[in-house]
């Protein structure tokens, strides 16, 4: 029971990792080039930036969703 | 790092973290967590506009992940979801009418801030003493400890009531086979969410504090369920909200997308830990988070600071 919760901890604590490493490219790469962008939009075309925003967070939830759900698994498999 | 539409210049750092803490309330509660996002913002500078924008915006991400968990492990209801969503809107729209009426009679801080430490105080001692009742009648009558889906099938003190509601006969009625009700009236739904969505209207927030324990005492709805099917609403009356808000210039989407960063880990927490629990020991881990929130408004009238 302790060897499982030490190993759970472990997976969990490598997951927490690898998804640190990604979203912090994420910050630089994507929001970095989408920030000036989006400020325009905000400022010019509300109704845009609107639908923009909506579809950005949707889009961004479903992807890291999938993504931490996939590093989950291959972390999980790797260390089984 | 600085975010332009805001004008506002935060640790990135600090956004995942409140993120994160906000996620694991989520998927464990099926709550918005506006209560601590919205302070958080604050905290850091964000004009009080767009933290609730913003924040509304953040919690269309963290409901999307919590949600779509929560329904691989059968915990949403998506006919009950949807017409919640449509008393929510109404109710919401009703609650910010009535915001707008106190604004021109001038008194509308003093009339919100009493209603709504009344209103959590009031749920938090409600939710303590039948989560305890039910939690002491288990005990008393050895129950054996029930394990995955089984586990889901809740018990209430407050059940009679429950059921007595379920028996008002007012067309048309509806069948939730996924939330294990075989008849209740449409109207009662619509009526659970308006409340729901008033209180959203009329507090801030998504009022999943409301919501949440409405669908368990007044619907019958299995707690487990009713936090997954709670968080699949909350994904369409804040999309809405953030629409609305956007339109108006109180959206800066950056802060959201990086709050959400951390939520879309901290509601994966949350959601698993669903799984542990049966449903009146997570109705009892419920009662301290209305209880912040009466706090909250207690220390702004005190102070006079808006957090």
């Amino acid at each position: 029971m302790k060897k499982e919760a030490v190993r759970n901890l472990r997976t969990f604590a490598i997951e927490l990792a690898v998804y640190a490493v990604l979203v912090t490219c994420y910050f630089f790469l994507v929001l970095h080039l989408l920030g000036d962008w989006l400020y325009h939009l905000e400022t010019q075309h509300r109704l845009t930036y609107a639908v923009v925003a909506l579809l950005l967070i949707a889009g961004q939830a479903v992807a890291l969703d999938a993504l931490a759900t996939l590093l989950f698994r291959l972390v999980r498999r790797r260390w089984r | 790092m600085f975010f332009p539409i805001s004008h506002a210049d935060i640790n990135p750092i600090y956004l995942v973290v409140v993120g994160f803490l906000i996620g694991i309330l989520g998927g464990f509660f099926g709550v918005g967590g506006s209560f601590i996002a919205g302070p958080a913002l604050r905290l850091m500078g964000v004009d009080w506009n767009y933290a609730v924008g913003t924040d509304l915006a953040h919690i269309v991400g963290k409901s999307i992940v919590a949600a779509r968990q929560h329904r691989t492990l059968g915990n949403v209801d998506l006919k009950l979801g949807m017409f919640m969503a449509l008393g929510t809107i109404g109710g919401a729209e009703a609650g910010a009418q009535l915001i707008q009426a106190l604004k021109r009679a001038g008194n509308v801080n003093a009339v919100v801030s009493f209603v709504a430490i009344a209103v959590y105080v009031g749920i938090a001692l409600f939710m303590l003493w039948e989560s305890q009742k039910t939690l002491r009648s288990e005990n008393r009558q050895k129950q054996p400890r029930l394990k995955g889906t089984q586990s889901k099938e809740d018990r209430s003190a407050f059940h009679p009531v429950t059921q007595s509601i379920q028996r008002i006969k007012i067309w048309p009625m509806i069948d939730l086979p996924a939330s294990g009700i075989r008849q209740i009236s449409l109207w009662i739904i619509l009526l659970v969410a308006f409340v729901g969505g008033f209180f959203s209207g009329f507090l801030g927030g998504g009022a999943g504090y409301i919501r949440m324990p409405s669908m368990v005492y007044v619907l019958g709805i299995p707690t487990h369920l009713a936090v997954g099917t709670d968080l699949f609403e909350i994904v369409i009356s804040a999309s809405y909200g953030t629409w609305t808000h956007a339109i108006k210039g109180n959206v800066d989407i950056l802060i959201a997308l990086v709050m959400h960063t951390g939520a879309v880990i901290g509601a994966q927490i949350g959601v698993v830990a669903t799984q542990y629990f049966a449903g009146p020991k997570i109705r009892l881990a419920f009662v301290p988070l209305p209880l912040i929130g009466a706090a909250i408004v207690i220390y702004t009238l005190a102070t006079g600071h808006k957090l």
